[in-house]
C-alpha cells in the first residue's frame, strides 16, 4: 500500500466510511460522559511488515476511550511503527503490509473499502518534531478544515482549537504571524491545535516531547490532561517518568530475537509500574535496560 | 614580575595566545580567491564597456528610432524593432507553453511517479536532454515543428502559401529546448521540501493532490521561478535553432499579411540579428551591432531581473 490517496470524495459513500460518520456523529467530541467499555481502538492478533520484515509481531491491544494510553519500550521495538498503522501514515511507505485487524469503533481500518484520508480526519497525529507548515498561526489550524471541506465558521474552529491547546492567548494577535516564528513548546501546541481542528475523536502522539525543555514538556502534559476529557489520546514515549505521571494505561513493548516487536503486558499504569506482573516489565522499569 | 603573579601569567597567556609570525599561505589563498573574482568580473566589464562604447553613438543619435525601425539593409535605417517583438514573442511563448508542461512533468515524476526502473530512467533521459546542442533542437524543429505549424497555417489560414519556417515554429522549437531544464529546476526545488511538510499535511487528513498544491508547490514556487528565469535567458540567446528553420536579418516583407497571420511568416529575432549584422562587412554595421548587443543584453537582463524580484517576494525562510 503505497497510495495515501487516489481521487476520494469528502465523506466518502462507501459502506465503511458511512460507518465511520455514523460514529463520529453519534459520540460527539464534547461529550463528557464516562466512556463506555467498548474499546476506541483496538489490535487483533496483528503483524506488520516492512517488505519482507516483520517489525512488529502478534499485537493485541486495547485502548480505552478517553483515556491517556502510552505505549513504552526499549528503542526499535515497533512503538512508532505501531502508533503509524493507527492512522494509516504507514501507507506512504512502499512495501509496508499489516496482516490482522486494526479496529476502530469496531469497523476495520484495513478494509478494501476504507479510505486512508478519511481515516486521517477521525484520527489525528502530533508528530515528534514540532512540523507546522510555512503559513500562518491561522492557517496552519485552519488547514485541516479547509482540506475536509468544512463549511462553518471557520474563526470560530480555529479560535476553539487554539484555546483547547492553550496557545489563544500567546497568539490571538498575531493569527497572521508565521507559525515558524513560535517557540519550540509553542510551536508543538500548534500542532496539536491543527489536530484537533479537524475534530477527531483519537489523538496520536509520537514522542511529542522529545524535542522541547522540561517545562514546556510540562505544560503539554498538563494538556492533555485536559484534552483527555474529550479526546483519546495514545502516545508513545521514552520517557517513563512520563509515562508513569501522565498515562491511564500502559502498554510495555519489547523487541525479540528475530527482532520484531511484541506486547510484554499492558495494565493500568499504576500495576505496571508498581506491580508489574513480567519481570522484564519490571526490569525495564527500574531501569535495568533499555 | 614574580613568577606565578597574576601579571606574569597574564603576560605568558597573551604571548601563547598571540599569532606567531605572519600566515603566508592563508594570504595568498585569500589574494587568489580575490584575483580570480577580480578576473571573472574584469572579463564581463570588459565585454559589456566594449559593446556599449561602441554601440553608444547609435543609440544616442537615433535613440528610438533604432528600437522602433525595421531590418534593412541600409545602416542608417536598420533597427530592431522586429527583432524585439520576435524575441519578446519567444519569451512569452516559451513561458506559457514550457513552464507549465515542465512543472507538471516535475510533479509527477516527484510526487506520483513509483520510485522503478522505469521512472529513473525516464529522469535520467530528461537529464541528458538539457546537455543536447542546441542546433540538434534547430533540426529538430525543422524536420518536426515546421511541418506542423505549415498544416496549421494551412487549416487557420487556407489562402495562404507559408513555408512553415516562422516565429510560431521556432518558438516550439525553443519551449522544446528548455523543457528539460525547466523539469529539472522544478524537480529540484519540489524535492526541497522537507518531508516533515508532507507528513504533517497527511497527518492532518490531506489527499496527495492537496498536499501538492497547498504544501509543496507553494514551497517550491521560489525555484520554480528560477528555473523560469533560467529558461527564458536561454530562450532569448539561442541563435543556432533559429538559423536552422530560417530566419532573417536583413529585410524582410510580410506581404499582406496581418500581424496574426504575419506570426506564421518571415520573422527575426535579436540574437539572430547580432549575427546577420556581425556578418555584414560594411564598416557601419559595427556599431549598429554593437547597439543590438546592448538591447539584447538589456531585455535579458530586464527579464532576469522580473523573475529574481518575483522569487525573492516569495522566497520562504525555514
Amino acid at each position: 500500500m503505497d497510495e495515501a490517496a487516489s481521487d476520494h470524495t469528502v465523506g466518502g459513500s462507501t459502506a465503511v466510511n458511512v460507518k465511520l460518520d455514523a460514529l463520529g456523529a453519534a459520540a460527539p467530541a464534547g461529550d463528557g460522559a464516562e466512556g463506555s467499555a467498548e474499546p476506541i481502538v483496538e489490535f487483533r492478533d496483528v503483524h506488520f511488515y516492512y517488505g519482507s520484515f516483520r517489525a512488529v509481531k502478534d499485537i493485541n491491544i486495547v485502548v480505552e476511550p478517553r483515556k491517556i494510553t502510552a505505549l513504552i519500550g526499549p528503542s526499535g521495538c515497533g512503538k512508532s511503527t505501531l502508533l503509524r498503522t493507527i492512522n494509516r501514515m504507514n501507507d506512504l511507505i512502499p512495501g509496508t503490509r499489516v496482516e490482522g485487524e486494526i479496529r476502530y469503533h469496531q469497523a476495520n481500518l484495513y478494509e478494501k473499502s476504507v479510505d486512508p484520508v478519511e481515516v486521517r480526519r477521525r484520527i489525528g497525529m502530533v508528530f515528534q518534531k514540532p512540523n507546522p507548515f510555512p503559513k500562518s498561526i491561522y492557517d496552519n489550524v485552519a488547514f485541516g478544515p479547509r482540506v475536509t471541506g468544512f463549511k462553518g465558521n471557520l474563526d470560530e474552529l480555529v479560535e476553539g482549537s487554539l484555546k483547547r491547546a492553550a496557545l489563544w492567548n500567546d497568539v490571538k494577535d498575531k493569527l497572521k504571524q508565521s507559525g515558524l516564528a513560535l517557540s519550540g513548546g509553542q510551536q508543538q501546541r500548534l500542532c496539536i491545535a491543527r489536530a484537533i481542528a479537524t475534530e477527531p475523536d483519537v489523538i496520536l502522539m509520537d514522542e511529542p516531547c522529545s524535542a522541547l525543555d522540561p517545562r514546556s514538556t510540562l505544560q503539554i502534559e498538563d494538556l492533555m490532561a485536559e484534552l483527555k476529557q474529550n479526546f483519546t489520546i495514545i502516545i508513545v514515549t521514552h520517557n517513563m517518568q512520563q509515562a508513569a505521571r501522565a498515562s491511564d494505561r500502559t502498554v510495555f513493548m519489547n523487541m525479540d530475537d528475530d527482532r520484531a516487536g511484541y506486547v510484554v503486558e499492558q495494565s493500568d499504569t499504576m500495576e505496571i509500574f508498581t506491580n508489574p506482573k513480567n519481570q522484564l516489565t519490571e526490569d525495564y522499569v527500574s531501569g535495568r535496560f533499555g | 614580575m614574580a613568577v606565578g603573579s597574576p601579571a606574569a601569567s597574564q603576560v605568558l597567556v597573551r604571548r601563547t595566545l598571540s599569532r606567531g609570525g605572519f600566515d603566508w599561505r592563508s594570504a595568498a589563498f585569500s589574494a587568489f580567491l580575490l584575483f580570480c573574482l577580480v578576473f571573472a568580473l574584469a572579463v564581463i566589464a570588459v565585454l559589456i564597456a566594449q559593446v556599449t562604447i561602441r554601440g553608444m553613438p547609435v543609440l544616442t543619435d537615433r535613440g528610438a528610432d533604432f528600437l522602433t525601425s525595421n531590418l534593412s539593409t541600409r545602416a542608417g535605417t536598420a533597427g530592431v524593432g522586429q527583432g524585439i517583438f520576435g524575441s519578446l514573442f519567444i519569451a512569452l511563448f516559451v513561458i506559457i507553453l514550457a513552464i507549465p508542461i515542465g512543472v507538471m512533468t516535475a510533479i509527477y515524476l516527484e510526487e506520483y511517479a513509483p520510485d522503478n526502473r522505469l521512472t529513473r530512467f525516464i529522469a535520467i533521459n530528461i537529464r541528458n536532454l538539457a546537455g543536447v546542442p542546441s542546433v540538434v533542437y534547430g533540426l529538430l524543429g525543422l524536420a518536426v515543428f515546421v511541418p506542423v505549424t505549415r498544416v496549421i497555417e494551412s487549416v487557420i489560414f487556407p489562402d495562404l502559401d507559408g513555408t512553415g519556417r516562422s516565429i510560431v515554429a521556432a518558438s516550439i522549437t525553443l519551449s522544446a529546448l528548455v523543457l528539460p531544464i525547466v523539469i529539472i529546476t522544478a524537480s529540484e526545488s519540489i524535492r526541497a521540501v522537507p518531508g516533515t511538510i508532507r507528513e504533517a499535511g497527511y497527518g492532518a487528513g490531506a489527499s496527495r493532490w492537496q498536499v501538492t498544491r497547498s504544501l509543496v508547490l507553494p514551497s517550491a514556487i521560489p525555484g520554480i521561478l528560477t528555473g523560469t528565469i533560467l529558461s527564458v535567458s536561454r530562450a532569448l540567446g539561442e541563435t543556432a535553432p533559429l538559423i536552422i528553420i530560417g530566419v532573417s536579418y536583413n529585410f524582410f516583407s510580410t506581404g499582406n499579411r496581418g500581424t496574426l497571420e504575419g506570426l506564421f511568416g518571415p520573422y527575426t529575432a535579436l540574437p539572430a540579428i547580432v549575427y546577420g549584422w556581425a556578418s555584414n562587412p560594411e564598416l557601419d554595421f559595427r556599431e549598429l551591432t554593437a547597439a543590438a548587443i546592448v538591447v539584447l543584453l538589456a531585455v535579458t537582463l530586464f527579464a532576469n531581473a522580473v523573475a529574481i524580484l518575483l522569487r525573492n517576494r516569495y522566497e520562504i525562510k525555514w
